[in-house]
Parts: C-alpha cells; sequence; structure tokens
C-alpha cells in the first residue's frame, strides 16, 4: 500500500450519470506520485470522462476525487493543481508557440522574469526552442503535441492529463512521441495519466494501466499483470490476442480449475478467483503460448488434439489457425525455428501449452445486459 | 469561290470566338457600373460648382470646384444632423453589438431549448417592413408617455434592429468555434473573465468588428424608422430628406463622399494588414 504521502490522486467510488446513462460507474483508484498511469478501453469506456473529472470540466454525480490529500471534487479547473494535453492539442492559435506556453504563468501571475526563465526551460526540454516565435498552424502534428507538452508542463503540475494525445499522429510519428513522452516523464518526474484505447501504447509506457469498461475499472495493474494475469474475460480480450473457451468447471484443487473443451479436459489457474465445481467459466491460452505438435505431447490437462485449418507463414512467425475438440478456432503463434514438418489443412496435430500459460475465467455474459452493474460484458471470443 | 470565302469564315469564327471569351467579363463590368456609378455620382457632384445660387439643386452639371470640400460645414443644419446621427451610430452600435454578441455567444456555448425561438425572434426584425416597425414604435412610446421623443428613442429604435444583425453575423463567426480551447484556458488557469477576454474575444474579434460596421452603417442612414421616432431631432438622412424641397446643395455630396472615402480606408487598412500579415507567414 503506498504511503498517504505519495497518494497524488485518489478516486473514491466515483460516479458520473448523463440521465439514465452511467458514463463512469464508482470508479476506485490511488495514483502516486511520479508514476505513469494509464487508463485503457474502448470508446465510451468512461475513461475520458473520468479524467475530465480529475481536470475539473466535469462535476461528479457521486463519489470523491482527492488531489495532493484535498477534495477537488467541486473546484473549478482554474483552481486545482492539474494540467491538460488535449486530444486535438486545443493551442491558441492567435498566440506564438511562446506565448501559448507563458499563458499558465502568467494566469497564475508569475513575475514576468519567472515566466521568461520557466518558459525558455521548457521550451529546451521539449526541442522546440528554434520554433518560439512562430504560430501553431505552423507546426507540424509533432511539434504541435510537443508545445502542448510543455504548455502543461510548464505549470509544474502535480498531475499532467493526457486525453489520447497521440491519437492525431501517423503511425511512424506516434511511436517517436512515445519515446518522447517516456523521456520528458523520466526528466521532468511528473506523474502522467494517459488515456489511450491503444493496448500496445499503454503497455510500451504505463506504470499501471486501468483497463475500463461501460464506465467501470475491470482491473488495475502494471502492463505485465494485466497481460498474463487478466480477472476478466474483457482484460483478457483487449489486451493483446486470447483464444477464450466458454465452458463450466469440474473440479478445483491447489489454485486451478479444472474444465473440458469438447471432451478434452485441461486445467488452468485461477489466480484467486474462487469458482466452484458447476459454475460457467471461460477458458484461455494465449496464441503466441500455444505450441503445434505432431505427436501427442507428455502434457496431460495441457494439451488438445486440434486440426489444421490453415496457417500463414510470416517470417519469424508462423500464425495457425486450428480447430479445438469443440470444433472452435484457436489460433497459435510459433517460432520459425520451430521444426514443423509441412502441414496442410485437415492435418491432425496437437496444441499444448505450459502448464501456468493457462486461466479459467470467470464466464462472461452471453448479452451484455442493459443493467451497468453486470459483473462481467459479452465474451468476445478470439481477438 | 471556296478560297476566297476561307478567310472570312475563319474571320467571323474569330470574332465570335472573341466575343464568347469577353462576353463575361463586359457582362460582369456592366453589373459593377451598375452597383456603383450612384456612387460615382455622388463624388463627381460633391465638386460640381453652384457658388452664387440662392437654392442650389445639384442635379446638373456646372462645372469643376474645390469650394464645396473646402467649405464643407457650410450649412451648419446640415452639420449638425451629420454630428448628431454619428453620435447615434455610434452608440447604437456599441450597445447592439456588446447585446448581438452576448446573443450569439449564448446560443452557440450552451444548447438552449428555445434555440430555434430565439432565432425567430433575431430574423423577425429584419424581415418586417420598416414602416411597421417605426409606426408600432411610434404607438410603443406613445403608449408608454415616457421619454420625449429625440435622441434616446432613436437610440433605442436603431439598436432593435442592429441588435439582430450583429447577433446573426457574429453567429456565423462563432459556428465552428473551438470550445476545448476555454476548456485549456481554463485548465492552465485562467479564470472566466481571463478566459474570455484572452481567448474567446480575439478570436471571434473579427466577426465582432464586422458586425459593428454593419450596424454603424445600418445605423446613420435609416430613414424610415428614424423619422417615426425623431420627435424634433433632426439626423443627417432626415435633414437631407427636408432640404431637398427647398434645395439640395453639393455640400450633402460631399458629407456622403466623406463617409464613403472613411469607410473604403478602413477597409482597405484592415485588406492590407491582412496581406502583409499573409505574407509575411508565408516567409516565415
Amino acid at each position: 500500500m503506498p504511503q498517504p504521502d505519495d497518494v497524488v490522486i485518489a478516486l473514491e467510488r466515483v460516479s458520473k450519470n448523463y440521465g439514465a446513462f452511467m458514463a463512469v460507474d464508482e470508479v476506485n483508484f490511488t495514483i502516486t506520485r511520479g508514476e505513469f498511469f494509464s487508463m485503457l478501453g474502448p470508446s465510451g469506456c468512461g475513461k475520458t470522462t473520468t479524467l475530465r473529472m480529475i481536470a475539473g470540466f466535469e462535476t461528479p454525480s457521486a463519489g470523491v476525487i482527492g488531489l495532493e490529500g484535498v477534495d477537488v471534487s467541486r473546484v473549478p479547473p482554474y483552481k486545482r493543481n492539474v494540467n491538460t494535453v488535449f486530444q486535438q492539442y486545443a493551442l491558441f492559435p492567435h498566440m506564438t508557440v511562446w506565448d501559448n506556453i507563458a499563458f499558465g504563468p502568467r494566469s497564475k501571475k508569475v513575475a514576468a522574469a519567472d515566466v521568461r526563465r520557466q518558459v525558455d526551460e521548457i521550451i529546451e526540454v521539449v526541442r522546440l526552442g528554434d520554433f518560439a516565435k512562430r504560430k501553431p498552424t505552423q507546426l507540424s502534428g509533432g511539434q504541435q503535441q510537443r508545445v502542448a507538452l510543455a504548455r502543461a508542463l510548464v505549470n509544474y503540475p502535480s498531475a499532467l492529463l493526457l486525453d489520447e494525445p497521440l491519437g492525431a499522429l501517423d503511425l511512424k510519428l506516434r511511436q517517436a512521441m512515445q519515446i518522447e513522452l517516456k523521456r520528458i516523464q523520466r526528466e521532468v518526474g511528473i506523474t502522467f495519466i494517459f488515456v489511450t484505447h491503444d493496448q500496445e501504447e499503454a503497455l510500451t509506457l504505463s506504470d499501471r494501466i486501468a483497463v475500463m469498461n461501460e464506465g467501470r475499472v475491470e482491473q488495475i495493474g502494471t502492463p505485465e499483470e494485466i497481460y498474463h494475469h487478466p480477472q476478466s474475460v474483457f482484460v483478457a480480450g483487449f489486451i493483446g490476442q486470447a483464444n477464450l473457451w466458454p465452458t463450466r468447471v469440474d473440479a478445483v484443487a491447489d489454485g486451478r480449475a479444472e474444465v473440458r473443451i469438447g471432451d478434452t479436459p485441461v486445467a488452468g489457474s485461477l489466480d484467486g478467483l474462487s469458482l466452484q465445481p458447476g459454475d460457467l467459466a471461460t477458458f484461455m491460452v494465449r496464441p503466441e503460448r500455444v505450441r503445434v505438435t505432431v505427436a501427442a505431447p507428455d502434457a496431460t490437462g495441457a494439451s488438445m488434439p486440434c486440426k489444421v485449418i490453415d496457417y500463414v507463414f510470416q517470417g519469424p512467425v508462423v500464425r495457425f489457425a486450428l480447430q479445438s475438440p469443440d470444433g472452435t478456432e484457436v489460433a497459435a503463434f510459433v517460432g520459425a525455428d520451430e521444426q514443423l514438418p509441412l502441414l496442410r489443412p485437415g492435418d491432425d496435430v496437437w496444441a499444448s501449452w505450459d502448464r501456468d500459460a493457462s486461466r479459467v475465467l470467470a464466464a462472461a455474459s452471453p448479452i451484455p445486459r442493459p443493467n451497468a452493474h453486470d459483473p462481467l460484458p459479452d465474451s468476445r471470443g478470439v481477438q | 469561290m471556296s478560297v476566297a470565302d476561307a478567310p472570312a469564315r475563319s474571320g467571323a469564327a474569330r470574332w465570335l470566338r472573341w466575343v464568347g471569351k469577353h462576353a463575361l467579363t463586359g457582362w460582369a463590368i456592366l453589373g459593377y457600373v451598375y452597383l456603383f456609378a450612384p456612387i460615382i455620382v455622388i463624388l463627381v457632384f460633391s465638386f460640381n460648382d453652384l457658388r452664387g445660387v440662392t437654392h442650389p439643386f445639384n442635379y446638373t452639371w456646372k462645372g469643376f470646384t474645390l469650394d464645396n470640400w473646402a467649405h464643407p460645414f457650410k450649412y451648419s443644419d446640415l452639420a449638425h444632423a451629420m454630428v448628431k446621427s454619428l453620435q447615434i451610430a455610434l452608440i447604437a452600435s456599441l450597445i447592439a453589438t456588446v447585446m448581438g454578441t452576448m446573443i450569439a455567444l449564448a446560443q452557440s456555448r450552451y444548447k438552449l431549448r428555445a434555440t430555434s425561438l430565439v432565432d425567430l425572434i433575431l430574423v423577425l426584425p429584419l424581415t418586417t417592413p420598416e414602416i411597421c416597425l417605426g409606426s408600432s414604435l411610434l404607438t410603443l412610446f406613445l403608449t408608454l408617455g415616457r421619454p420625449g421623443l429625440g435622441f434616446t428613442t432613436i437610440l433605442i429604435a436603431h439598436v432593435m434592429f442592429c441588435v439582430s444583425f450583429v447577433a446573426l453575423t457574429v453567429k456565423a463567426r462563432v459556428r465552428g468555434f473551438d470550445w476545448t480551447l476555454e476548456d485549456a484556458a481554463m485548465d492552465l488557469g485562467a479564470p472566466p473573465f481571463r478566459t474570455f477576454t484572452r481567448v474567446t474575444l480575439p478570436l471571434i474579434m473579427p466577426g465582432i468588428l464586422a458586425a459593428f460596421l454593419l450596424s454603424f452603417s445600418l445605423s446613420i442612414d435609416d430613414y424610415i424608422i428614424t423619422v417615426f421616432n425623431a420627435g424634433n431631432t433632426i439626423t443627417f438622412p432626415i435633414a437631407v430628406f427636408n432640404e431637398q424641397k427647398i434645395a439640395v446643395p453639393p455640400q450633402i455630396d460631399v458629407l456622403a463622399s466623406m463617409i464613403l472615402l472613411v469607410s473604403v480606408g478602413l477597409i482597405a487598412v484592415g485588406t492590407v494588414s491582412r496581406l502583409v500579415r499573409d505574407s509575411r507567414l508565408a516567409s516565415s
């Protein structure tokens, strides 16, 4: 548990509803000093609304937002020491780059000499010294992005809020800016709260990720925890790819549950989930953990007989589509150094995996119910 | 025969092609002449030499003189009326610009339930015949009994029809305004008033200025609504209309030309400064 002094932002049962629509539903989390924290989820999951409540543009319908130990739930944005990098940057088109960056300190009545020093300092951090006298429209997307960053960081905020800041950039620039963001965050040591729908971006940048869906936080953890130990079918499907089988628990022992795929018994780690025999469940294994062999492997409970549907050779990776014992499709990404004989569609093979690669999750409800308090969303199958 | 015909036919074809190429240009020139002829007549006749005539009627050309321009305020009634008109136009446009801008901002910023009703009310003064507006305003003022007809009632009347023009002009400018800029300003610590003066206002200023100039030009030449509600106050259009029964001195054209030159000058300054800014943007 983090020390209270280290907590920069704390959300306690924060909700926001627009009429009957629950945009954010009892969200809880704390963010510590210097952390790179991401809110990740599909559009409409409530991540941007949560960010706007932290910034002060929206008032929570219920719950408390704490900033540096003070309840700021009803404090207007201009009295909160957090700053935002907007999705489309929202740079002031009638001001130069320098004046854009100086807007914050000037609004806070910082002495002119200090404004000059602070702006000149931050403009070097984002490497825009040569562009100080330009107007935002004369800059490229990446440069505008850095002005938006500098304009927010110059105020030394308790936390920097970033609303899909890389969404408007093309792929190459986005990857360059990811590295840049991480460098700047290390350099200034400010807490970053980052909103994105791009799971790869979240995994690359974040110390911790909150995966959100339909207004609720599904899981909070480090990128590794989220990826390897998903707590729900939604998280398993949204982060990376996952083979998912709806099934039923046969037996539980040693934190593992036994289930069947077709007639093949398999077992997976429960990761602390309390499921009982007879409960509906979902079996999961990631494609890159699946091995494909012709001979039956010595791995009871961690293998199943399959048929080859198709495969694609991609150099470093061979992507298999297999038919599992219950008829569903299994994806398997196999390293190119596997000594596989030439396989054809219809050939019998075995899919197997390490004991710790498979999970048994609570069943996803087949149809999303209108009630926003649903424990789980609909199944996504193979993503 | 055919040998002799060839150059003639090609000559006719060339002439037709020439006409086809330039007909549109000629038509456009005719259009501009139609638009600007009255203005050119005013400019030209402001130099008409009518000295020594007791009741000058500036309708026929008598010769060139600079005397009218040397003594533009020779007829003090006209000059006073012009000052009054300028005062009314300035104050009415200022009030209408502030009010109309607030209406436009409120309509764009917030999703008001009565937006379409407000739109209707804004358009009404533009579509209602001036004679109806003027006479009904007179009825209203007389019913209320208070302020005596004059400067104040003219001002109220002018503000009324200018507000609509301002609100509609500014609304056109504000449409498409990126309201997240206001979020950004407040996020950076600017309270609402500073946000308005430093971000919103500078960005919609061109629209507000255009609306102000439009109001000014509408107010300064309004006759029909004004004459109903003027009482004993004489504005420039009323003065000119009263005068023309006994005399139309060339000073009317001089004063009108002055206003014309001032407004053309303002437009020129605006255009040149924009061209300079654009070329500087392009070169940097």
